[in-house]
């Protein structure tokens, strides 16, 4: 056994912790948007009646189902995850950011899944204005669950509104100052467009895959159009509040933006490197190739500031992990800048009335269909990994914030987080992935749960006696009457 | 005012987790039940009597946890690495039953239907059988010392608690079976009545066993049951328990619709109250108690306000669901 080096049980729980959070946000960040797609849609159909909108609907409802129920399981996880491996945190943080976890269950957790009951099998029981406020409210909630968690997170990072007790736990002292802490109007902002980009990015894929194969199919030009609707308005949105999320880091977490940047020394109008190999033990960044002056213009928005480097704050302050995050931060904006390339091309294809027909281009929205996963994720490592060493940032260490879980209790469930999610998500994937292959068609049945129940129409709970099967069966006392 | 916040959320952590284990105990159940049905059609019923209200059922899990951790975050933090491994058995198999649930509808062949019901049905198994445990190990009590758990990683593992584990296994299928005999008819309503009645013997002689080792186990507990005066109220549990049982076996045979149901739900709800009267005051056995977990009065007053005005709304809107989808579920008829 000797050179051996066993993984402790705090780098244990940090890998089980990264995996089921970054596997379980893939779901929310697709689902966020594709419930509010599913409420336009709706809206949509509802308005004009027109059965193009009706069966984009179904056919995007059908796989709304899949994912949100992968969203739902990967997320009951995480409701556990802060005491099975980070107890210490949760009895230290739990009286701040407890509630808002408690909050987020009350509001929108119950609501969405209240409702996508009757959102997946409810249309012909509740007819379609009902039915249309379901599909709302699923959406609402899946914007206040967002709002939420971001709370929390975000008081991680820049904690406000507490006292502390003289054994370092925390308590609260403001709701509103802990709630909308310094950090949250940004990453909320960020965030939510951040899904809402996925989902475009995911609904542009599918639909220019399907234009591929026949450019006259309106639902594909439909959802083709949309996305890149969305890909052109809201990508560039995106970067304006990427940077002024960045400022905001920059105040508040400086070691984490100076671990983007890859700056050690701080200087006067700061380059913004474009590669580079930031070598936290020599305290330079090697290979270092940037633009003069630019990282001061967007951190500061004045091109001659001094921007402070890591070495102005201790070492046992640094994150733990820098190329990490400076690579992260790098495929972010990489693929940030990708996404506007799309938006414009589109809308200049759109105004040469060529939008459907340039195969290059529905190409290039096919590759990028996984650029929001890969966008969100890289940009969450570039948070959390930067927040590091600590959990609640600058006060409470991740080495202080374990629970007392033995080291292989924390492998075996790390590897059985590992091979259920794989097994068990991966089919789920494999199977959402063939729904996409599937021609978006007219009259599309939806998910298979909403074939017509009877033809009664949509008469709440319909006559069920009349059904052929059965008639033998024995009529007990009690039997509920029907309408 | 100090001591009645705690108290208050006590009592609502202990009805949301009641809640949980009767809304999912039966939709767990009808996975428990799967080996006893084996028509493709039959179980799309089963399932389909669940589909639109499992995820809801299953968020009272979550409020049970996302609760703890607000209002008791020191029983949250003893709790949840006392109870490591068989709370990440039960996930990962709350996992398997969720996608299960969305994809054995959508099976492209037979083979691939048949892996997502044995999907379904094992995640439904060990689902309720790890429950079982964790409650079994926490019954026992757990090793605390400071703020944290002190015990190992296989402290849960006792005779009691797998005793207690098979015990919610049979629990879950009396009220998967009554919630079935409610939704269904004819001869597959016929074979649940069968299985009920099994089920429900099963879980009797379960809560008779499980009471019995207590008594041998746990000196707090004979001291609450057993000695006088008290006991002369105690006595009453078993004569209540008995006459509910006397009710749920003459609604079977009457082959009543919805009571058999609504006796099982009593027989679970005398037990889980015989359970809190022996806890009590404790948060954590056999040392924490409620007012020691608590978080502090903010907190606990902050999530209040919200839950006083939220819970009746979910209430309500819940109720309206299970109302829009009141009725038999058919045979080849199925929302699915």
């Amino acid at each position: 056994m000797a050179g051996l080096h066993l993984p402790s049980a705090l780098d244990l729980a940090r890998s089980q912790f990264a995996f089921v959070v970054i596997w379980h946000f893939l779901y929310p960040a697709f689902t966020i948007g594709l419930a509010s797609f599913l409420a336009v849609l709706e809206a949509l159909w509802l308005s004009t009646k027109k059965t193009l909108f009706l069966d984009t609907f179904q056919y995007w409802l059908r796989i709304f189902a899949v994912v949100f129920a992968m969203g739902v399981v990967s997320g009951l996880v995480m409701s556990y995850q802060f005491g099975t491996n980070w107890s210490v945190f949760s009895d230290k943080v739990g009286p701040v950011i407890g509630p808002f976890l408690g909050y987020e269950v009350l509001t929108a957790f119950f609501l969405e899944a209240g409702f996508l009951g009757v959102m997946l099998f409810g249309l012909k029981r509740v007819g379609p204005k009902l039915h249309f406020m379901a599909t709302c409210l699923v959406a609402v909630g899946t914007l206040v669950s967002t709002f939420w968690i971001l709370a929390a997170n975000s008081w991680m990072q820049t904690p406000d509104g507490f006292g502390r007790t003289a054994d370092g736990r925390f308590f609260p002292t403001s709701w509103v100052k802990a709630l909308f802490n310094p950090s949250f109007p940004y990453r909320y902002a960020h965030t939510v467009v951040a899904a809402y980009l996925t989902t475009a990015l995911v609904v542009g894929a599918v639909g220019a895959f399907h234009l591929l194969k026949d450019k006259t199919n309106p639902r594909a030009r439909l959802m083709f159009s949309m996305a890149m609707w969305m890909a052109v308005v809201i990508g560039p949105l995106q970067i304006v509040l990427g940077d002024l999320h960045g400022v905001n880091s920059y105040h508040y977490q400086p070691t984490k933006v100076a671990a983007m940047e890859g700056q050690f020394d701080t200087e006067q109008g700061a380059s913004a490197l474009m590669f580079g190999w930031p070598d936290a033990k020599a305290g330079e960044t090697r290979l270092a190739l940037g633009v003069p002056k630019l990282a001061s213009l967007y951190l500061t928005h004045n091109a001659n500031a001094v921007v402070e480097g890591l070495k102005a704050y201790p070492r046992s302050t640094w994150p733990t992990n820098i190329p990490l995050v400076f690579f992260a931060f790098r495929i972010m904006v990489g693929l940030g800048v990708l996404i506007v390339l799309l938006g414009v091309t589109g809308l200049v294809l759109r105004w040469r009335g060529r939008l459907y027909d340039s195969r290059l281009f529905q190409r290039f929205a096919v590759a990028m269909g996984p650029a929001g996963f890969l966008a969100v994720t890289a940009g969450w490592i570039v948070t959390e990994a930067g927040r590091q060493p600590f959990t609640v940032y600058g006060l409470l260490r991740t080495a202080d914030s374990v629970g007392p879980v033995a080291a292989p209790a924390v492998a075996a469930s790390l590897v059985a987080f590992v091979v259920v999610y794989v097994v068990v998500f991966g089919s789920g994937m494999a199977f959402t992935a063939h729904l996409f292959g599937q021609t978006p068609g007219p009259h599309d049945p939806g998910p298979p749960a909403d074939e017509p129940i009877r033809t009664a129409g949509i008469t709440p709970a319909a006559p069920l006696s009349g059904a052929p099967q059965q008639t033998q069966a024995p009529k007990t006392q009690g039997q509920e009457t029907r309408s | 005012m100090s001591l009645a916040l705690p108290l208050i959320w006590a009592v609502l952590i202990a009805v949301a987790v009641f809640a949980y284990v009767v809304l999912d105990g039966f939709d767990l159940g009808v996975g428990i039940l799967f080996p006893a049905v084996h028509g493709r059609h039959e179980r799309d019923v089963m399932v389909n009597s669940v589909a639109p209200v499992w995820d809801g059922n299953e968020t009272w899990l979550v409020l049970g946890g996302g609760g703890l951790f607000a209002v008791f975050p020191l029983a949250y933090a003893i709790l949840l690495p006392a109870l490591y491994m068989p709370l990440t058995i039960m996930l990962l198999a709350l996992i398997f039953r969720g996608v299960a649930f969305e994809m054995r509808f959508r099976a492209r062949h037979d083979r691939e239907q048949r892996r997502w019901d044995r999907s379904f049905m094992g995640g439904s198994y060990v689902a309720a059988f790890s429950q079982g445990i964790a409650l079994g190990a926490f019954v026992q009590g757990i090793r605390v010392s400071g703020r944290a758990y002190a015990g190992g990683w296989w402290d849960w593992l006792t005779p009691f608690s797998l005793m207690t584990g098979l015990a919610l296994v049979a629990g879950y299928g009396l009220l998967g079976a009554c919630w079935l005999i409610w939704k269904t008819e004819g001869e597959l309503q016929d074979r649940f009545r069968h299985l009920a009645a099994r089920l429900a013997w099963a879980t009797l002689a379960f809560i008779g066993a499980v009471s019995l080792a207590m008594l041998f186990l746990s000196a707090p507990f004979r001291a609450r049951w057993l000695v006088l005066p008290r006991a002369a109220g105690a006595a009453l549990a078993p004569l209540v328990l008995l006459a509910l049982a006397w009710l749920l076996f003459a609604a079977l045979k009457q082959r009543r619709d919805l009571a058999p149901f609504l006796y099982a739900l009593g027989v679970f709800l005398l037990t889980y109250i015989g359970l809190g009267v022996s806890l009590w005051p404790m948060m954590v056995p056999p040392g924490v108690a409620i007012a020691a977990a608590a978080a502090p009065p903010a907190t606990q007053a902050f999530l209040l306000w919200g839950a006083s005005v939220l819970i009746p709304i979910i209430l309500i809107y819940t109720g309206y669901v299970y109302w829009l989808f009141r009725g038999k579920v058919q045979v080849g008829v199925g929302r699915h």
